[in-house]
């Protein structure tokens, strides 16, 4: 299955998701030392499918303090996207992209992110 | 989104790579929210400076844009502490040098060191109908509402972005018709001086839009109010009937009325307790503020066993000389460069009285210390601190 999206930041990976259901509060529920998200599991080198960033627009800082620890995701794809993901995104330089129809993506799914579509393998 | 030739260039990177991902993250937030193009900005305010928040990795990145400059005039946010009241704040050698690389990297790109959530008292003052790009949600409620300028709800790296290009995408607030109100609040009852900031926390929690408000009250009332109505929710305007200078177009026929009784207000007041602290100055102090402090405080003593911490921007602090004499007189600390939710002040302390929702808002939170915290007016709050 294809999923459509829009490309937040570009780059093509193939990888694992791990999912949260739940908007993610950026700066308080990401550890970037650790790659965790609290609620939702490890991150990092996995593709993270989230509805939302939300909280604190310094957030975007976190998404850059995951690659500086070298615990990031592979790509992000958001349901929307808004301020503190797509600055994150962009300064981070993680594979983003949002518009995507997150109910079809599962836990556990292996997926292909590339030229802002997702392809459930 | 139409972009100019000169902003192609710039995105593609010819001015070098760190200007291209500047200019991509605003032509980025423009596509998302449906700007048609990117608009000139006259002014920016930059958050994310505090050690405490964007720690090693914003230090980092801080330093990929040496060399960097801004293109147009830039003010800072609040540091973690006032370099004059290190031991008082419980600085640390390693903090304190941390956070100066920060303000260092800050002030190499040109970003005036002012240090104060406060800009549009004396630092950076913005007019009607000017476009900024104003991140720290108090100073774009502020400059939105009680100035008429035009500022979205920008982030740390948004702001930064907007700082450097000198542009923002036109969207949001930025739009006339999108200033309009959107709720009605009825206010049932006659505010008293300290309901400002509880109301603004309330209305922060019910409203995701633009209330409007049938209520009397001065520019210092309505400042704690939009501070605490910006930290408890998402709001980045309001308007007062008669007082804020759009409330004249802003009603229309489709906006919700939203009643607000005094108990509503009830639990963000915080029952009554000792304090160990007074913290006034969040946001930072005006100078009608610290000269009613002053004139209050002269020729009284201070009660031993409880502190009074005044927190202002270093140009209000300097052009009111004389109430800070007095209120040193008197045995309290006037601080700059630094706020009580930013320095330590609530790992120190922990019972806290403040004119502040938005302080009480953050300080009640664990990572902030989770102190008790009061809410009271100004003048209760100094009668407290005299004997």
């Amino acid at each position: 299955m294809i999923l459509e999206g829009r490309v937040i930041y570009p780059g093509n990976v193939e990888g694992e998701v791990v999912k949260c259901n739940s908007p993610v509060v950026i700066l308080g529920d990401i550890i970037p030392e650790k790659g965790i998200v609290e609620g939702c599991g490890e991150i990092r080198d996995k593709i993270f499918v989230f509805p939302r960033g939300a909280g604190s627009t310094v957030g975007s800082y976190t998404l850059y303090a995951l690659k500086y620890y070298g615990t990031a995701p592979k790509a992000m794809i958001v349901q929307e996207a808004e301020p503190i993901v797509v600055a994150g995104a962009i300064i981070a330089e993680i594979p983003t992209i949002d518009s995507v129809d997150i109910e079809k993506i599962r836990e556990g799914d292996k997926v292909i992110v590339r030229d802002g579509k997702v392809e459930i393998l | 989104m139409y972009l100019t030739k000169e902003e192609e260039k710039i995105m593609d990177g010819e001015r070098g790579e760190q200007y291209g991902k500047m200019m991509r993250i605003l032509v980025k937030m423009g596509e998302i929210f449906n700007a048609e193009r990117l608009i000139p900005v006259s002014s920016a305010q930059i958050s994310g400076v505090s050690y405490r928040t964007i720690g090693d990795a914003g230090i980092h990145f801080l330093k990929s844009l040496r060399g960097v400059k801004v293109s147009v005039p830039a003010t800072l946010n609040p540091i973690a502490f006032d370099s004059e009241h290190l031991k008082d704040l419980k600085v640390d050698k390693e903090f304190y040098e941390k956070q100066m690389e920060i303000l260092n990297a800050y002030t190499d790109m040109g970003i005036k060191p002012t240090m104060t959530c406060t800009p549009y008292y004396f630092d950076n003052v913005p007019k009607f109908g000017e476009h900024i790009a104003w991140a720290e949600s108090s100073a774009v409620i502020y400059a939105n509402s009680i100035i008429g300028a035009r500022t979205n709800r920008e982030g740390s790296v948004s702001a930064l972005a907007s700082a450097i290009i000198g542009k923002t995408p036109e969207y949001g607030m930025h739009v006339d018709e999108n200033r309009k109100a959107t709720h009605l609040i009825e206010v049932n009852f006659e505010m008293s001086p300290e309901d400002y900031p509880l109301l603004g926390l309330h209305v922060g929690k019910e409203v995701n839009g633009i209330p409007y408000l049938r209520i009397i009250g001065d520019e210092d009332d309505f400042k704690l109010m939009g501070a605490a109505m910006a930290a408890s929710g998402s709001i980045s305007m309001y308007h007062v009937e008669n007082f804020t200078p759009e409330f004249r177009h802003a009603l229309g026929d489709n906006v919700e009325r939203i009643i607000v009784e005094r108990g509503d207000l009830e639990k963000y007041r915080g029952e009554e307790i000792e304090v160990e602290l007074v913290a006034i100055g969040c946001p930072h102090v005006s100078s009608s503020e610290l000269r009613k402090i002053a004139e209050f405080l002269k020729g009284k003593k201070k009660k031993r066993g409880v502190e009074l911490w005044i927190f202002g921007a270093r140009s209000t602090i300097e052009k009111n000389e004389d109430a800070v004499k007095i209120i040193n007189d008197f045995g309290g600390k006037v601080m700059r460069d630094t706020c009580v939710v930013v320095s330590n002040a609530g790992k120190i302390y922990q019972r806290i009285g403040t004119n502040s929702g938005k302080a009480a808002l953050y300080l009640r939170k664990e990572r902030f210390g989770g102190a008790e915290v009061i809410v009271r007016d100004l003048f209760t709050l100094l009668r407290s601190v005299v004997e």
